[in-house]
This record gives structure tokens, sequence and C-alpha cells, in this order.
């Protein structure tokens, strides 16, 4: 029987994190994937490749706005094969990368399917066939999460598509349903209007995106009225069917009115489900929740003390950051270290058009736990470098503590809102003051400045503006 | 959002108490200040405030339960904390594959509901080295915890931790073991009150720790009770009693002024005497749950009727159970009167950190051998317990004494306290 130190079971953004930091703190080291590489979904099948398509949309976007500044493009071609090679090209570099890293740190990987014989003890059924029994001192489960289906929308046909189907580019439809208006469906949803797709969304709920603030929604709602079809909220799929020339949706809205429609293509978008069946967890003492989740506590060591679960199967949110993160608090903790997962801020990112990101304390969630905050709002309106991009459609917020002054949460929404928050991030994770960010010079003209600014206005007003004095 | 609101901090070395009253029901709602809970303390009965606000969706304890310092006293929804809540517990050690685990496991959650105002890398020292960080005040800007606060709380958690509680120290090393009672005829068994235990605890590290000396002398109080029972009216207009306890409070102020060495304690860990500057009495007071010692501040400060007054208040809250534990904390002295049940004598146990106490049993008349003939005078027999360690006999002696002719001769007060 072989032996481990470690064996990390999935090489997605926490196993490999996970994989790596344990080996750079001396520990043998065997990573378990499907995959020949590290990468997972993020990198096979999640956030790398929506990017590298978004980045694709933005661009078509961009050049169709150009013609309001004096510039003309001839309408786009799309290769889509040559597209989806670029797409792969992105995937294997990045892959390819992580494989060579795990190489240098001495971490095996074994492809192939894990599954637990007991609290020390693995039996990995191998892709290239033949089985592995390996001795582990300590496990870490990074196992993730598929998207998730609901049965009565289940129907066995090419032109119903979870994301991973989607992101395959099998066809550019002129019509497709999004099922789910969540960020996953949103953003998938771009890249096909973008394409060239007649999109519409359908929402359960009275709004998309449900965690983020209303206000922050506005303009991605301006945006999408553009770029969808439709977007269809306090809405039901009552059912769907395979027709001749597509999928015959039914619509049933909050009064129950009901209707139907044919659409090409359905992306089924209803978020993700934890992959925690079929590893044998029963022959543990691991604790799975109803929903799936693997129980954990903050150096997310299981019920089972030789085995921790990390990322998107030890709870929500469900976000490739928070999984690595999680990767290495696992990692030293097994080293003996005393750590502890325990953020201020997990930043939430939608690749939409225009982005929309946040950490910390939200201004909903404030309002539901009646914590009493100061929230202040600088309109991108009011911002040079929004104004020489022509996207004036952003707003930065902060809400804070209006005793402290501390700036506890942060929201964005604009062009690049997914690389500003950062700086958020950095604010509540350091106890920032409002004056803090008043004080920080920010560099011009950036759309930084929103932040700076925003900051300002908790004092009363910015210098790019005006709020008369109050009384 | 439901949050749990646990016993908090009560202050010096209070580590719970039984739970006295319910002040509160489910489905009522509560306010930040508000008095949830009654609770049998150190002594004391205290109300425990709330520092949550909401509708109370769960009690956890009722009436007569013992509850320790975190515990879970109730859940409030919709409602919101304004102190921080340590709501994480500490990461259980790595364990051995064998070893059974048996507390069911913290959850994992999502986000902290709390943000706590320390960087990333503040956070993680102080988990290095064991300390809560929602403990730790903040000296930045905003409540901003420095590396610098995190040292600071662990060295103080430090000087804490090296002057063991008396009950520690007081712990027998075994217990003897207690025979079947039963064998013998019928028996009942009732748990100790707070208020016994802590009795038992200090009495017990008293009398292991202390080398007691007692001492006996005798006070001819005829004339001292002629002059009290002439100026009771002038205490009852102000309100209180004159009653001979408040006058030997007044002269015991006065007499360890003239003897510093009685308002003293000792510091065996850096073998050193600390004299104090303040004069603070310790009365003993009996009471249907058992012996309290309130304590009269700044006695040398204040005339006989001020403490006739004051003492009288004192007593009444100690039999009202209103005496918050700082009412019993910070005595130099214990003045211990069984005068009013009788007795011709005791010899007390010296209350720890001070350094002696006096014991008043009951006057009465007695002949004395006087200018060629026995005449009645009301003596009153009074002890004096100290400890050996500080007190030499014959210091103890003048110190007794010189109480004695202070109140056969008051004038002695102005003269020499």
């Amino acid at each position: 029987m072989n032996k481990t130190e470690l064996a990390i079971i999935g090489g997605g953004p926490g196993g490999y994190v996970g994989a790596f930091k344990a080996a750079d703190l001396g520990m043998d080291v065997t990573l378990i994937d499907l995959e020949a590489k590290p990468g997972g979904v993020c990198l096979y099948r999640g956030c790398i490749p929506s990017k590298a398509l978004l980045h694709v949309a933005r661009l078509l976007g961009e050049a169709r706005e150009a013609e309001s500044w004096g510039i003309k493009f001839a309408p786009p071609e799309i290769d889509l094969e040559q597209l989806k090679v670029w797409k792969e090209r992105v995937i294997a570099k990045m892959t390819g990368g992580l494989g060579g890293l795990a190489k240098a740190r001495n971490v095996r990987l074994v492809q192939g399917r894990a599954h637990f014989l007991d609290a020390q003890s693995l039996r990995i059924e191998k892709s290239q066939g033949g089985e592995e029994e390996l001795r582990f001192e300590h496990a870490i489960l990074a196992t993730g999460s598929r998207p998730a289906t609901i049965p009565s929308l289940a129907l066995d046909s090419p032109r119903v598509m979870d994301s991973t189907a989607a992101l395959a580019l099998q066809d550019i439809p002129a019509t497709m349903l999004v099922i789910g208006g969540g960020y996953i469906g949103l953003e998938l949803g771009t890249v096909y209007a973008a394409l060239g797709t007649r999109v519409s969304v359908v929402e359960m709920t009275a709004g998309l995106i449900p965690p983020a603030d209303r206000d922050l929604i506005k303009p991605l709602e301006a945006s999408l009225d553009k770029r969808f079809e439709q977007v269809l909220l306090s809405t039901k799929v009552a059912g769907i069917e395979e027709g001749k020339d597509g999928v015959e949706v039914r619509f049933e809205s909050a009064e129950g009115k009901v209707s139907e429609r044919t659409f090409e293509k359905v992306l089924v978008a209803v978020g993700r489900r934890p992959n925690s069946e079929d590893l044998g967890l029963e022959n543990t003492r691991v604790v799975v929740d109803e929903k799936g989740f693997v129980q954990a506590d903050v150096q997310r060591r299981t019920a089972e003390p030789t085995i921790f679960a990390i990322g998107d199967i030890a709870g929500e949110p469900m976000l490739a950051h928070k999984a690595s993160h999680e990767g290495a608090v696992a990692a030293e903790a097994i080293a003996g270290h005393k750590v502890a997962f325990e953020p201020n801020a997990i930043p939430a990112v939608v690749f939409t058009d225009p982005e929309i990101a946040w950490c910390g304390l939200t201004e909903s969630e404030a309002g539901r736990e009646n914590r009493a905050v100061e929230v202040v709002r600088f309109p991108w309106a009011a911002s040079g470098r929004a104004t020489t991009l022509d996207r004036n459609d952003g707003l930065t917020k902060l809400v804070i503590d209006p005793q402290t002054e501390r700036v506890l949460g942060v929201g964005i929404v604009g062009v690049g809102a997914g690389e500003l928050i950062a700086e958020g991030v950095l604010a509540v994770e350091m106890a920032a003051l409002a004056e803090d960010l008043k004080l920080s010079i920010h560099p011009h003209p950036t759309l930084s400045e929103t932040v700076m600014e925003a900051a300002e206005m908790f004092f009363g007003t910015s210098a790019h503006l005006y709020a008369p004095r109050k009384g | 959002m439901a949050v749990e609101f646990k016993l908090p901090d009560l202050g010096e070395n209070i580590e719970g108490g039984d739970v006295v009253k319910v002040l509160v029901g489910v489905g009522e709602e509560v306010d930040e200040d508000q008095s949830i809970i009654e609770l049998e303390t150190d002594k004391a009965v205290i109300e425990v405030p709330s520092s949550v606000r909401g509708t109370i969706t769960a009690l956890h304890v009722k009436e007569g339960d013992r509850v320790t310092v975190g515990q879970d006293i109730l859940t409030v929804a919709g409602g919101a904390s304004e102190v921080p809540i340590p709501e994480e517990k500490p990461a259980p050690a790595p364990a051995p594959i064998s070893e059974e685990r048996s507390a069911p496991l913290p959850v994992s959650s999502p986000m902290s509901a709390t943000l706590v105002a320390a960087a990333p890398s503040i956070r993680r020292l102080a988990r290095e080295i064991g300390i809560d960080i929602t403990q730790v005040a903040g000296s930045g800007p905003g409540g901003r915890i420095s590396e610098d606060d995190v040292k600071a709380h662990a060295r103080q958690l430090n000087t804490a931790r090296e002057a063991p509680s008396a009950a520690a120290l007081a712990a027998p090393k075994v217990d003897l073991p207690l025979p079947d009672f039963a064998q013998w005829g019928e028996v009942q068994r009732e748990p100790m009150s707070n208020v016994r235990r802590i009795t038992a605890e200090r009495l017990s590290y008293a009398w292991t720790t202390i080398p007691h000396v007692t001492q006996f002398d005798k006070a001819d109080t005829t004339d001292l009770e002629g002059w009290r029972k002439q100026f009771a009216k002038k205490a009852e207009a102000a309100g209180g009693k004159l009653t001979p306890t408040a006058i030997i409070l007044k002269v015991v102020a006065a007499a360890l002024k003239a003897f510093p060495q009685f308002n003293a304690s000792i510091d065996m860990a850096d073998r050193e005497v600390i004299y104090k500057k303040y004069c603070h009495i310790g009365v003993a007071v009996d009471t249907d749950r058992g012996l309290l010692v309130p304590v009269v501040r700044d006695v040398d400060q204040k005339n006989i009727i001020e403490l006739a007054v004051e003492l009288g208040e004192i007593a009444q809250k100690a039999r009202d159970r209103k005496l918050a534990p700082e009412d019993m904390q910070g005595g130099c002295f214990t003045i211990s009167n069984l005068g009013g049940i009788g007795g011709t004598g005791f010899a007390p146990i010296v209350n720890p950190p001070e350094v002696a106490i006096l014991g008043v049993a009951r006057g009465a008349y007695e002949p004395v051998f006087s200018e060629g003939e026995f005449v009645p005078r009301l003596i009153m027999p009074l002890s004096l317990s100290y400890d050996h360690r500080l007190i030499d006999g014959a210091e103890g002696a003048r110190f007794l004494r010189w109480i004695c002719e202070a109140l056969e001769n008051p004038f002695l007060l102005v003269l020499e306290g």
C-alpha cells in the first residue's frame, strides 16, 4: 500500500493551493483529481473559460460603442472554432503551468476517483485503469461542486445545457433562455448575447443576483435591457418540453399568469451543489448536512480528526478565492500551526457588463441585522475616468459604522468593479476608517478615485460631487 | 438574525452564580441594558443586563440553574448586539486518530457576524498566542486592535493567572471520603449555596495559610454606654442607630492609624508588605443566607454618627441581598460583633488578604475591684486574631490594649488616633 502524509481529493483552486502550501511546509503530498492536471472546475469549466469569453463579449460591445466616438467597424465575423481553440489554449496554458508547479514541489498527481476506506486510507480508481490503495495521515476533501438541477426541468436533450455545456460553445443559437438570474446565468447570457443570440432570462425571485444590494443592480438592469431580449422576474418555469423547433417553455408569473415560448436552447443555471456523494464518507465520521455540505470547524477539520474539508464542499459562499484561502488554512492547521479561517471580507464579483462587486457588510445585511450604518455613494457620473471610457454607469458605495467611522463594507458596480473591490477588501480587513480612505492619495485619472471620493462624501462633500451643506 | 446572549464577565473573579429569578420570557421584547436575570454570585444578588435587543426566541436557563460566564442565557431574533460576542469556539487541537470526539463540532458559518477591528496579521497573532481577539480592547482609531493591544491583553491574562484564586489554593488536595450516612438514619442532600461555598473556600484558605494568634482583652465600657445612650437621639435624628459597633468602627480606624502594620497585606511572592493609605473596614453581618462582610469606606474620614447611619444602610442592604460585589471588596480590617447574640469570647478567623480581625462578644456587668471595693462595671470582652507572619505578639497585645483604652477613654481618639 502506498503512503502519503497528506492526500488531497480534488485539484481545484482549493485543492491545489492546499497541496502547494502543504508541500512548501515540508509535507509529502498526493493530489488526486479526475483530470490529469490541477485546475478543477475553475480552470476547466468555470471562472477561467467564462472570463476569456466575457473578454470577447466586452470587445464586441466596445466595437459597437465606438460608433458614437466616430470609429466604425464592419460587423464582426465570428469563427467559433477558432474562438474555442483560443479558449482551450487559455485553459491549457494555465493547467500546464499548475502541473509544472506541482512537479517542482514534488506533489504527486494521481488521476482517478478516490473513495475512503476508513479514516486513514483511500482506494483510487485510476483513470488509466487499475486501482491503488493509499494510506494517509491527513486528507483534505476538496471535491467542489457541480451545476444543480431541478428534477421537473430535467430534459434529456442537447438543447438543454448546464454551464459546462454552455462553455463548450457548441453553436450560437438564435434564441436562448437562461433559467436563473444569478451570476452564472447572467455571465453566460452576456457571452451568448454578444455573439448574437437573443437571450431571455427567467428568475423566480423579484430581482437579479439576490445577495447584492439593489442600488448596485440598477445599472446592470439598464444594461441588460439593451443586451437581452427579455428579463422575466418573479416568474417560474412551470414546465419544459422538447418541441420540433426547440424547447417549449411554459412560464408562470407570480400572479399565476401562464405563457409559453419556444427557445432554440435553454441554459439551466440555478446554482451549484456540493460533490459529497460516492466518496465513501460513510466509512468515516465525517458529517454531511442535508444540503450536502461537509461540516467543518474554523480550521476546516471535519468530525473525523484526520480529514479536513475546504471549498464548495465545506459551505457557502462557493467561490474559488474562498476555497484557496481555506486550502492554505487547512494545510497550515495540519502542519500544527494555530490558524483559522476567519476573514472579515470575502469579495463577490459578478463579471457582467457592468461588473458588480462587493465585500464585507452589505447595506441589506445591515438592514436585516438592525445594525445602524451610514451608507455613502459616489455615482460614476462624477468620475472623470468613467467619462473618458464613456462608462458613467457605475456607483461606488461604502457601508460605514457611524460610531467608529470604520468601513464595514464596500459595493461597486461599473466596468472593472472586480479589480476595484480589492481595495475594499483591504479596507475592511484592516479595519480602515472612512478617513483613512479619504486621506490615501489615489491615482488620477482612475476609477479607483471613486473609492476615495465616496469616503470624502462621508464627511459631507467631495471634490467632484458637490453636496451643499445641510442647514 | 438570531443572537445568543451569553453570561458576560461580571467583574473581579466572578465565575458565575445561581439564577435566582428570570425577569423575561420567551416572546417578549428585550432591550439593551434591560435586566434579564437575577444572579446570586459572590455573596450578592445582581441583576444581569442585556447587551442585545430583539424578540426572545429561547431561554436557556431557569431559576435555580447554576450558570458560568460565557454560558448561553437566551436567544433573540431580529436583534443586534452592540458588544461583540465571541461566537467561535476555539479550534480543537490536533487529536490522535484513536481519540473519540465527544463534543459536537462547531458548524462552519459563511461569515462571522462580528467584524473584528483588527488586521488579518493581528488576528492570526492572537490565535497563535491563544488570545480570543474579540476580548481585546483596541486602542487605535475606531477601536482598531494593534499588535501591542494583543500583547498587553496577553500580559494582563498572565498576571491574573499567576495570582491564583483563593478557591484554587483552598481546595484541599484530597477530600476524605464520606461515609454512607444513610446507614445511621435519614439524610437529605442539598446543593451548597454560593455564599456557603465561597465562605467555605475562603475560610479554608485563611485557616491553612495564615498562622493565627488570638489575644483576649476586656474593655470597661460603663462610661461609654452612658455616653452612647446620651447621644443616641442625635444619631436617630440623622437616621441612624448609635450602636456599639459604630463606635468600635471609629476606634478601630484610629487604632489602624496608630498601628499601620495592622492596615497591611503580605505579598509573599515579592517578599513585600503592602501598607494601605486608606481605611476601609469590613463588618460581618449575619443574614439568612449566611455570613456577609460589607465594607465601610474611608472610616477615618467619617464621624461616628455618619458611620452609624451608613452601617444601618449596608446591613439592611446585606439582608435584602442588594449588595454588589464591589460593596464587599477592598476591606483593610474586619470587625465581627457577636455581642447581640451572646457568648463570653471567641477566636475569629482573619479575612485575607487582611491581617487582623476584631471579635466583640457580649458586654456584661462584672464586679471590678476599684479604690478598695468591688463596683459593678460594664465589661466588653474583645478578641483580636492576627496573622503572626506580619504581627508579633507584643504588637497584637498593644493594639488590642489601645482599643480597650480608647473605648474607656475616647479622648485617646483625638490624642493619638
